[in-house]
């Protein structure tokens, strides 16, 4: 199995909807996705395989070339538990995405030709093992987004875009920082390096990783939306498009929590140990903060942004809690928070198309005119407080268990004030679903059959979507199993 | 040593000097040639001298030790060369209607044969005559726009810049004369101890060459300048004639002042944040693209300095690959533009706005330019970026480094403007649908292909490799 074929396809994609005409452009991105998504599977079914013939490799199907070898630079990909996961996750939201977006009119071809560029950055973001090859894709992720939510958007969206993309590049300007100094303290070797394996062999000292780390997390961290460098997210969620806001929550926000668990905590484990009081603190104001500005919140896409700055902050405090369960549930969670946001976005735009408006109170009584949509909006909202059987409820539940492990009264207050925004939670979903969804149709227009339910591209989207969270949800053990194994191998230094 | 040696040592320079001749002989005696055979068999001539620069690379020195030739100095020649070649093909429609087009080509020509003996140069003496030899008569270029007054004042304020810097140069060179008792640079580097009087001198060579790259704070006339000469002038001065600057400057710091290196180091690293700073911060509020291009041409001088203060043999490689990969994307900016201000004579940003709507192909040039220049992937310009950065970092120059990274973000946003004016905005009146003639069609294929491809082979960056030196 060659990882290569993950970024292949899409760049077949891609030379697809440059040849063929404008009106194929989003057929052509829909066979590229569900070749993405079938490959995907196929690649689970493969690593499953492996692992149960018992290969302990901590990577499978590797392959490196050389590329640059005056700097010592390779191409080299492969797999572990964590990033197949990920990897899941992005041809999912990838496949729903393009479903999403399958009427958009304006620029058809730029816009599928940005999506596809987006998750092929993603997706040799999470297969890469060298540092440049992995920061080269991550740019790659960063870049379309900005003439996605300047053109396709909607609201303030130039002031957004630039502020999305303005804040994101600092973001990977940091985490360049951070390997670029890796690469010079690694000469302790003899040669140079930007292998992720070799540096994380490299012992590095508590000095060089007390100052290399603060670049590495706090510049994925920007990414995933860390207190206090949250604010691009509500302003670039609530102005792209539909598929563009289901990429940035689902899957951007995801680069950063793989980056600082799986770059900045594995190489420097000292530094994480040192540092962690502090992430966990921001974590835990990013999750209260997060969850009471979304109580005020009356445009429920801007809800839904706010909310996913509050839900990311989980994967932080489980990142910085440093014990197995902990980190494992920070994993879940970005799958779960992946899957859940995107469909929670993809409904408020197929809502938003129908009613033209967010706004909460506006709406009313929808679920009538629309019961399709409705019952999807009630399943994300539901998904997203975490109520058991779905998806949500596994990822919080396991990084309240991870984190109550630490035995400190630090540790356990902040684990309690995480815990409580549950209920925040439940206080604005509820809300957003009755005002929205139950209650008399408000708007008379929506009345007498003017406004359709969804059409088969959407209803496959969210059911999608809907079936990833239930999986997870109902059966999360292979899954939690998988990332376990991997988090035991790649964090032995570092749990206590 | 036979005369076919000496030519074949010497050939970009002879070969130059061959088309000077043939120009005088075409301008004195035959007016009824045809402009666009001459200005093909121009063009077909510097492409000439590339091809025959790739082939054999004789080492060795002319003229007791003033002439150098070896495989360095004949890539960084061939590179001038290559940026000269799509600059001129990039200037045909303009040349086309110029009424003095054959003397353009002279006085470029004098240029280029300038900054061969330049490069090449193993002497100081040598090196001083060939640098006024390929200023002055750019001077004479930037006043070529006959019917803009703006162009002889650009001509006038590089003459007078220029001159200055000369000035400067030749008082620190005379001190190094004295001091070391010789002119040549093995000489010099023999005698030279370091002195204080000795680092006075390198003081003020170097004040000489922050003119010529315009270094912070000796930018100030490079705006104006670029804004007012003709635009193929412009690129040329943002390009080769910094190029070839910065080669030669590489080139004296390694092999004659590599005493002193800790003192250059400390100063060039000083050098690049103020250049980088001071560049993107009058970047961002500029409204004309060509004043705008200049100091973003500014910032990127600040980057290229990191290589240089790093002075090892990838930090020079990452200088020639990423001056390489700026010849690209800066003539495919400056080509997008020349091909607007022919047909339009529009040369602001919010001329710009709607362009997408009417000319996509010319508002993807343009966007792949700016990206590259702004180190974005998947363009050669982040392999650039990226490599001048870690050349840096293997230095141990990390403030350095921590600054130019904070610096790329500031240059994204202004960059990212002119793309949001392309493609974002909207427009009453957009630049009318035109088809840019098919010289500049090539400049534009060729350099977009650039962008996109040098990045991704390793073969170019290992040739530069192995003809590269450090410290």
């Amino acid at each position: 199995m060659n990882l290569s074929l993950l970024i292949l396809i899409p760049v077949l994609t891609l030379v697809g909807i440059l040849l063929f005409k404008r009106e194929n452009a989003r057929v052509v991105a829909f066979a590229g996705s569900l070749l993405q998504l079938c490959l995907a599977l196929f690649l689970l079914f493969a690593y499953m395989n492996e692992r149960s013939a018992g290969n302990a490799a901590s990577l499978l199907f590797e392959s490196k070339y050389i590329w640059f070898s005056q700097w010592n630079i390779n191409y080299h990909i492969g797999i572990d538990g964590i990033s197949l996961a990920m990897i899941l996750l992005t041809s999912v939201v990838l496949f729903a995405g393009v479903l999403v977006s399958w009427n958009v009119e304006y620029q058809t071809k730029e816009f599928f030709f940005l999506l596809v560029m987006l998750a092929m950055g993603a997706f040799g973001f999470f297969i890469s093992v060298d540092l440049f090859t992995q920061f080269f894709f991550f740019e790659l992720a960063v870049i379309p987004k900005y003439l996605l939510i300047a053109i396709w958007g909607s609201g303030r969206k130039e002031y957004s875009a630039m502020k999305l993309v303005l804040m994101l590049m600092g973001g990977s300007a940091l985490v360049l920082i951070g390997i670029l100094s890796l690469y010079y303290f690694s000469v302790q070797s003899g040669t140079p390096t930007f292998s992720l394996l070799e540096i994380s062999k490299l012992g590095l000292s508590p000095e060089k990783q007390m100052f290399v780390f603060p670049f590495l997390f706090i510049g994925f961290g920007v990414l995933s939306a860390m207190f206090p460098f949250h604010t691009w997210a509500p302003d670039g969620h609530s102005s792209a498009p539909t598929a563009a806001s289901m990429f940035l929550a689902g899957i951007s926000m995801k680069l950063g929590g793989y980056g600082c668990l799986r770059v900045a905590t594995v190489l420097l484990p000292d530094a994480a140990r040192e540092y962690s009081i502090y992430i966990i603190i921001l974590a835990c104001i990013g999750i209260l903060y997060g969850a009471f500005v979304t109580l005020k919140q009356r445009d429920i896409k801007l809800m839904n942004a706010y909310s996913s700055v509050s839900h990311c902050g989980f994967v932080l405090l489980g990142i910085a809690m440093l014990t197995r369960t902990a980190m494992t549930g920070a994993v879940l969670q970005m799958i779960s928070h992946g899957v859940m946001t995107a469909l929670f976005f993809a409904v408020i735009g197929m809502i938003y198309e129908r009613s033209h408006t967010r706004i909460g109170s506006e709406m009313g009584g929808l679920l009538k005119v629309m019961p399709f949509l409705g019952t999807i909006f009630i399943i994300a909202g539901l998904t997203s407080l975490g109520l058991p059987g779905f998806s949500g409820f596994v990822a919080e539940m396991t990084v309240f268990v991870g984190s109550f492990q630490v035995a400190d009264t630090f540790h356990r207050v902040a684990t309690i004030i995480a815990t409580a925004s549950i209920v925040v939670t439940a206080v604005y979903i509820l809300r957003a679903v009755g005002i929205s969804l139950w209650g008399p149709i408000k708007n008379p227009e929506y009345s007498g059959g003017n406004l359709s339910d969804a059409t088969w591209n959407e209803k496959l989207a969210s059911a999608v979507l809907v079936v990833s969270i239930v999986i997870m949800g109902t059966m999360p053990l292979w899954l939690s199993d998988m990332i376990t194994k991997t988090t035991e191998t790649l964090f032995g230094a570092v749990i206590k | 040593m036979t005369v076919l040696n000496y030519i074949s040592m010497m050939r970009f320079e002879v070969a130059s000097l061959g088309v000077i001749a043939l120009l005088l002989l075409i301008k004195i005696f035959s007016d009824k040639l045809n402009v666009s055979f001459i200005l093909g068999m121009v063009n077909l001539s510097l492409l000439a001298i590339l091809v025959a620069g790739f082939i054999g690379h004789p080492h060795g020195s002319v003229f007791g030790g003033m002439f150098l030739n070896d495989g360095t100095l004949i890539l960084e020649k061939e590179i001038i060369t290559f940026a000269t070649l799509l600059i001129s093909l990039q200037a045909y429609n303009w040349l086309k209607n110029h009424q003095h087009y054959i003397e353009f080509y002279l006085l470029l020509f004098s240029v280029l044969i300038g900054m061969y003996f330049l490069i090449s140069s193993g002497n100081f003496l040598m090196f001083y005559l060939s640098l006024e030899m390929a200023t002055i008569p750019l001077a004479a270029l930037a006043a070529f726009d006959f019917n803009r007054i703006r162009s002889a004042e650009s001509a006038g304020k590089m003459i007078l810049s220029s001159a200055f810097s000369s000035a400067i140069l030749l008082f620190g060179l005379s001190i190094l004369y004295g001091t070391t008792g010789s002119l040549d640079f093995t000489a010099v580097k023999e005698a030279y101890s370091s002195s204080v009087l000795e680092l006075f001198a390198l003081t003020f060579i170097f004040v000489g060459f922050a003119f010529k790259i315009s270094i912070v704070p000796f930018h100030f006339w490079t705006a104006d300048v670029y804004e007012g000469a003709p635009i193929a002038i412009t690129s040329f001065l943002s390009v080769v004639s910094k190029g070839a600057s910065i080669f030669i400057f590489m080139t004296i710091l390694y092999k004659v002042f590599a005493m002193s290196s800790a003192t250059w180091i400390n100063i060039l690293v000083l050098l690049s944040i103020i250049t980088m700073t001071i560049g993107n911060l009058f970047a961002l509020r500029q409204n004309n693209i060509k004043r705008f291009l200049a100091f973003s041409s500014i910032t990127q001088a600040g980057y290229i300095l990191i290589g240089v203060a790093a002075a090892s043999v990838q930090s020079m490689t990452s200088v020639l690959y990423f001056i390489l990969i700026y010849i690209f994307s800066n003539i495919g900016a400056f080509t997008v533009v020349s091909v607007i201000a022919d047909k339009t004579g529009k040369d602001n940003v919010d001329d710009y706005k709607g362009l997408y709507k009417t000319n996509p192909l010319l508002s993807l040039a343009l966007m792949l330019a700016l990206f590259s220049l702004a180190g974005v992937p998947p363009t050669a310009g982040f392999f650039g970026k990226v490599f001048l950065l870690a050349s840096g970092a293997s230095a141990g120059l990390i403030t350095l480094i921590i600054i130019a990274s904070l610096n790329m973000i500031i240059s994204l946003y202004y960059y990212l403007r002119i793309v949001k004016a392309m493609f974002v905005d909207k427009n009453e009146n957009p630049i009318e649908k035109f088809s840019s003639d098919s010289s500049a069609k090539i400049v534009m294929v060729i350099c977009a292909l650039g962008i996109l491809v040098t990045g991704f082979i390793n073969y170019i960056f290992e040739y530069i490799h192995s003809l590269s030196f450090g410290l």
